[in-house]
């Protein structure tokens, strides 16, 4: 198996590298349209390398990350509290889950301008957004987790003596941790798609905010820069979390 | 160790069933499936509500919920924790109030020992074969030192091997920790190798209640005795040992050769799926076979049923569709029959 690594290694960087060296050469040869408007992408890492040096996106990117990693935290953690509570009693699930399914579709962004006017323009408003966009997807996995258990797991761990509490902390959460798991993955990325959109509309500073600053500089070298740094933290989250997963079950699944 | 008695119990399918489990004993609930057998277990580990009572040694354990009855379970499915590995599945139930981490570790290696998995102790469930899953199942159900120990059909996963040898573990372990255990199976086979008494569940209720020989020989009523397989039951006039673990037995003008090495035969009893029917006479040795003439043609469910009356006897054997066609039998017509020597039950008791 081990001579196989390079090749998978080949065929993880080489496609990019592939597009990143037809991209320079489109726009070297100005064959899509000027430079100014399509930069290469050597000018893309140079400027990155001018607002990383002079703190400009450090700072920006600080602002988002700060706001991500609260705003996300705060919301699966309080998914998961709501869900194992939904999950685990089912009177309390019927009484939430209408509540909750008229309130699950509204996209995260929706809420910006009711949010705008309840909360106004300060750093609230991003980390509610955030907020809002983890709570519901991560309730919805912890229910859903909780809920798929067999019961018949239960059942033998109450023929064994536990407690209600004791069950659901050594039975029920581990076994519907994979289900929160994808919950909190595809939130992870979903909660940088939308600060970078709730920045752009409201909030003056952070990565959209930059984004919005350098359109209206036309500078789309920057905008590229941000955009790259957009992807490669949706992607890190997205991955970080499938890793976890992967290490607390990889041994019984 | 207690005797466990139901009253009056209603739940689903189950319809006023009454039934005393008696102190030690291995009681075999036997009956087709959907017949209530897994109802009655999940009412006495007290895993679902009923109405009527249970009782525990005369105390109502209708308001104990199931983790205080001290009720060991074996689930059909075994149900191991797979995000547990073998040790931390048996541990489960080990009290850790009431024991210190060495207490604990010593009756774990006890009880692993006990089911022979020492050596499994760090795998997870995904890894163990049928038959070790079902010994480590078994071993976490013991660690609570049940008083009664259920078991859903444990051994209906396995090949017919493995169970047979767990089979004989499971009663040598009842007797070994003296603890009442009760075992359903929709197998009568399996009933009557492990059994001390075999309780007969038909659509709820309970039709019959009796030793595994009482029930095959004195079959309470016409559903029992369907159920279990419809023998033919005879009776013996003399018996003669011939040495070697035989006997011959004169039942109704038949000498019929029975493998037996024990006391004087009252019965004899032989399944009508065991009793071979021939329009030839067959070749080989005169030993159990017998001359006879069809008296009646009826259809079972997936076999066709012949009486055959052979000497002063009614048999009743029964052959599949195919070979029925092939016989071209009608009633009147002369017919052999060949008596499956290994398949003989004989009953001793001159009581019954």
């Amino acid at each position: 198996m081990k001579e196989l690594k390079p090749t998978k290694w080949a065929w993880g960087i080489l496609p990019v590298a592939i597009f990143l060296a037809i991209w320079e050469i489109v726009a070297r040869l100005s064959i899509v349209s000027e430079q100014f408007f399509f930069p290469p992408f050597s000018t893309v890492i140079q400027e990155f390398y001018y607002l990383t040096a002079n703190g400009v996106l450090g700072t920006n990117f600080l602002s988002s990350l700060s706001r991500v990693l609260i705003g996300f935290c705060a919301g699966s953690i309080a998914g998961i509290a709501v869900g194992i509570i939904m999950g685990w009693r089912d009177t309390i699930n019927k009484a939430l889950n209408p509540i909750v399914s008229l309130i699950y579709p509204i996209p995260a962004l929706g809420w910006l301008p009711l949010l705008m006017l309840w909360i106004g323009i300060n750093e609230m408003l991003p980390i509610t957004i955030i907020f809002i966009c983890s709570f519901f997807p991560v309730l919805y996995n912890t229910v859903t987790g909780i809920r798929n258990v067999d019961r018949d797991y239960i059942q033998v761990a109450r023929t064994l003596g536990a407690s209600d509490v004791k069950i659901l902390a050594t039975v029920v959460m581990p076994l519907a941790l994979p289900n929160i798991f994808t919950g909190l993955r595809l939130e992870a990325g979903m909660a940088w798609r939308v600060i970078i959109a709730a920045e752009m509309v409201a909030i003056p500073t952070g990565i959209g905010a930059l984004m919005m600053k350098a359109e209206s500089l036309i500078r789309i070298d920057i905008i590229i820069v941000c955009l790259i740094v957009l992807s490669v933290m949706c992607l890190a989250f997205e991955k970080l979390f499938a890793y976890l997963e992967a290490k607390i079950t990889t041994k019984w699944k | 160790m207690p005797t466990i008695e139901l009253i009056n119990i209603n739940k689903y399918v189950c319809c006023g069933v009454n039934l005393k489990i008696r102190d030690k004993e291995l009681l075999v609930l036997l009956g087709p499936n959907g017949s209530g057998k897994t109802t009655l277990l999940n009412i006495i580990a007290g895993l679902t509500d009923y109405r009527g009572s249970v009782l525990f040694d005369g105390r109502a354990m209708d308001n104990m919920p199931a983790r205080t009855r001290r009720v060991g379970y074996l689930f059909q499915d075994l149900v191991l924790f797979p995000h547990l590995d073998v040790a931390a599945n048996i541990a489960y139930g080990l009290r850790t109030d009431q024991q210190t981490a060495g207490q604990r570790e010593s009756r774990l290696n006890e009880l692993l020992e006990m089911v022979k998995i020492g050596h499994l102790s760090s795998r997870y469930p995904k890894h163990l074969s049928g038959g070790e899953k079902q010994r480590a199942a078994l071993a976490r159900a013991l660690a609570v030192s049940p008083e009664v120990l259920l078991l859903d059909e444990p051994l209906s996963s396995l090949d017919t091997q493995t169970a047979k040898y767990l089979r004989t573990e499971l009663k040598q372990l009842q007797q070994k920790l003296k603890i009442t255990m009760v075992y359903v199976t929709h197998d009568l086979q399996e009933a009557e190798e492990i059994a001390d008494r075999i309780a007969i569940l038909q659509d709820g209720r309970v039709e019959q209640v009796g030793r595994p020989e009482e029930v095959f020989f004195h079959p309470e009523n016409e559903k029992v005795s369907e159920f279990i397989g419809a023998p033919n039951i005879l009776h013996c006039d003399y018996c003669q040992s011939l040495g070697h673990g035989v006997m011959e037995v004169g039942c109704g003008g038949l000498s019929i050769i029975v493998p037996h090495d024990g006391n004087s035969i009252q019965k004899i009893a032989l399944l009508p799926r065991d009793v071979y029917v021939s329009d030839v006479r067959p070749p080989g040795p005169e030993v159990n076979r017998f001359r006879g003439t069809v008296t009646g043609i009826r259809n079972a469910d997936d076999a066709i049923r012949i009486e055959v009356k052979a000497g002063d006897n009614q048999l009743l054997a029964e052959i599949p569709h195919h070979i029925f066609d092939e016989l071209n039998l009608t009633i009147g017509k002369e017919v052999f029959l060949i008596l499956k020597l290994r398949r003989i039950r004989v009953y001793e008791n001159k009581d019954l």
